[in-house]
């Protein structure tokens, strides 16, 4: 492998997600573990939607749909298993679940689902119609939980202890975290094969010049549905384990602020690029922690450095280091 | 269940047409002549609603509000245009979401800045306030129906401003070749600004009538934007038509279902489910309509080519 800026950026990158948190670790600052943990979970976010967006380049502004998704199926899993009631009878007792692994199953299937539900149905459409239309079935979801009395409401669900992983203290922040991390790696080598499989390369082929790949057989339709279900099933997961960090899920989840700021991950690191969502959701956590330590407004900061890096800097973060000559987007 | 509250609720969800009509209009408008997706609508929007509460706090006068938030909503939107939006018509539709997403940031956080969390009130003038009689035997508050009056008079405004004179001519020809008309020596940047500015204002005043209903407050625009998105998907982007035609849509669906799916889950449930399965699927409807509507459609009621 060649050793490029960008790559070495990305290798220290990861790096630094580990280092970070472990220092803290042994200096006995829990509240940074949190913080990187909220990082890794919030670029599994990104590089979900970053497969929908940076390779499909389809824009969907309605990711949050997913992320909610599966914040919803950890919160009904562990509601039902912490108050012992049964989640249905039919066709054998299920009492719900506190297993992180049968919560993040449930999670990816049913964000799999809604996926192809939304991608079927705008994939239809393209452009600025794809954009209003994956906006419009996010805010649906919104407003559905929000009238959804029977789990919360508006005020969403309270999980009164973090669920359980096999062998491991979820408990403790260290813990929690290495799940989370190994998890992004783990995301970030498939979206790494995914884009060098053909799969991938037809999928971009598609973004690059839809009539070509028509004409070599592909169907860029098929293509792009299974990106977007693949792109919301990982962002599924992530929801789930965002919920699980916050012990709390709620429709804010849903709501299409969310969906904006996964996307902004994904560009404030650089579109398209595979570490991306990494490098933004780091800054992100990052300017959160600085700025809201100086001012409530800070998201005005947050919109300032937005707009100049969509008006002048258009590499992101990644970009503005590496060069932009490697950007696969 | 008697007919004069089902024609009660149609005048309602015409009131939120009316107002939706508003939004989309600007928005379809700046789609369709610069090809721009303007995420910050609402909260130009939510600038109307403030300029009036805040010129109805200060002088008393409703009619000075009203005039307030269409300045200040056309100023804003002027500014908005002048020193970001006009970077972005060139742009693909990612970096305009992006940037006009930033621009929700700034407006919402600068506006919390400025004014507080907590809402205004704007109040409705004691000469709208009050119901009104209307032949059949219906009682309707006075101020709803100056609302529904009024829109629909700066509807058929906007339709001869578009089909009768010379900046109608200029927007139209726009919508069909921007370099044509540059060619022919339209200042175009000047007429974009325009037309940006006057969507704006047409955001601002709805802001600013419905602020007198609700209560005026930070990110009071998201939902209604959302909405706006809904109406120009269904009625087509960049036909004006469309956006009545789906705004009113939009609003009779969004009101009625509303008020009266519980009724009608109330035939066959529990009263309290019946409630709660109503409430969940009328909040659901105009999506439901709208993705209806795309299957048949995928360019809108009124759309040529996507």
């Amino acid at each position: 492998m060649m050793l490029t800026r960008e790559s070495l950026l990305n290798w220290a990158m990861i790096a630094a997600l580990l280092i970070v948190p472990l220092a803290a670790w042994s200096l006995d600052e829990p509240f940074i573990i949190t913080l990187a943990t909220k990082a890794a979970i919030l670029a599994l976010a990104g590089v979900g939607l970053n497969i929908a967006l940076g390779l499909g380049g389809l824009i969907s502004l309605g990711h949050a749909a997913f992320f909610g998704i599966g914040g919803y199926a950890m919160g009904i899993l562990a509601a039902h298993a912490q108050n012992y009631e049964p989640l249905f009878e039919w066709p054998f007792l299920f009492e719900g679940s506190n297993q992180m692994p049968l919560i993040w199953l449930v999670a990816v299937v049913f964000s799999a689902c809604a996926a192809l539900v939304i991608g079927a149905l705008s994939l239809r459409t393209s452009g600025v119609y794809f954009i209003m239309i994956t906006l419009a079935f996010g805010q649906m979801l919104y407003y559905f939980a929000i009238s959804w009395s029977a789990y919360g409401g508006e005020d969403g669900l309270s999980i009164w202890v973090r669920n359980e992983f096999p062998g491991l203290n979820t408990l403790d922040p260290i813990q929690f975290f290495a799940i989370a991390y190994v998890i992004l790696c783990l995301a970030l080598v498939f979206a790494a094969r995914l884009a060098r499989s053909p799969f991938g390369l037809a999928l971009a082929a598609a973004r690059q010049n839809e009539d070509r790949v028509q004409a070599v057989g592909l169907t860029p339709f098929t293509l792009r549905l299974t990106a977007f279900v693949i792109s919301g099933a990982i962002t599924g997961l992530a929801g789930a384990l965002f919920a699980d960090l916050n012990r709390f899920v709620s429709p804010t989840m849903l709501s299409w602020h969310t969906s904006g700021e996964i996307m902004i991950f994904v560009i404030l690191g650089g579109v398209g690029r595979l570490y991306g969502p990494v490098a933004g959701a780091a800054l992100y956590i990052l300017l959160e922690h600085l700025l809201g330590g100086i001012s409530d407004y800070w998201q005005i900061f947050l919109g300032v450095l937005l707009l100049l890096i969509v008006l002048f800097a258009r590499g992101g973060l990644i970009g503005a280091i590496a060069g932009r000559e490697k950007a696969h987007g | 269940m008697t007919y004069i509250l089902v024609l009660e609720q149609i005048l309602n969800g015409l009131q939120l047409g009316i107002m939706l009509f508003l939004m989309a209009a600007g928005l379809t408008l700046v789609f369709g002549v610069m090809g721009l997706i303007n995420l910050a609508h609402g909260s130009l929007y939510m600038v109307g609603a403030f300029a009036a509460a805040a010129v109805a706090g200060w002088t008393g006068s409703f009619l000075l509000a009203l005039i307030a938030s269409l300045a200040a909503a056309a100023a804003a939107g002027a500014l908005m245009e002048l020193v970001v939006i006009r970077r972005l018509y060139r742009r693909d539709h990612l970096d305009q979401v992006l940037a006009t997403f930033a621009l929700i940031l700034i407006f919402s956080e600068g506006t919390r800045w400025l004014f507080g969390s907590f809402p205004l009130f704007l109040d409705v003038p004691s000469y709208l306030s009050g119901p009104v009689s209307l032949p059949g035997g219906i009682e309707y508050p006075l101020y709803r129906l100056t609302i529904i009056l009024i829109g629909l008079a700066i509807a058929a405004g906007l339709f001869l401003l578009i089909a009768r004179t010379r900046i109608g001519i200029q927007i139209r020809a726009g919508e069909a070749d921007r370099e044509m008309i540059a060619a022919l020596g339209v200042d175009i940047s000047k007429l974009y600004t325009l037309v940006f500015a006057l969507g704006a204002a047409l955001a601002g005043l709805a802001g600013a009538l419905v602020g007198a209903i609700q209560s005026v407050q930070v990110g009071m625009g998201e939902p209604v934007l959302i909405l706006a998105f809904v109406v120009i998907v269904i009625g087509g982007i960049g036909s004006i038509k469309g956006a009545l035609a789906g705004a009113l849509l939009v609003g009779m669906t969004d009101t009625l279902g509303g008020v009266f799916l519980p009724q009608l889950f109330a035939l066959f449930m529990d009263p309290a489910s019946a409630a709660s399965a109503g409430a969940s699927l009328a909040s659901m409807l105009i999506y439901i309509l709208m993705a209806a509507i795309l299957l048949v459609r995928p360019s809108g009621l009124y759309g040529g080519s996507a």
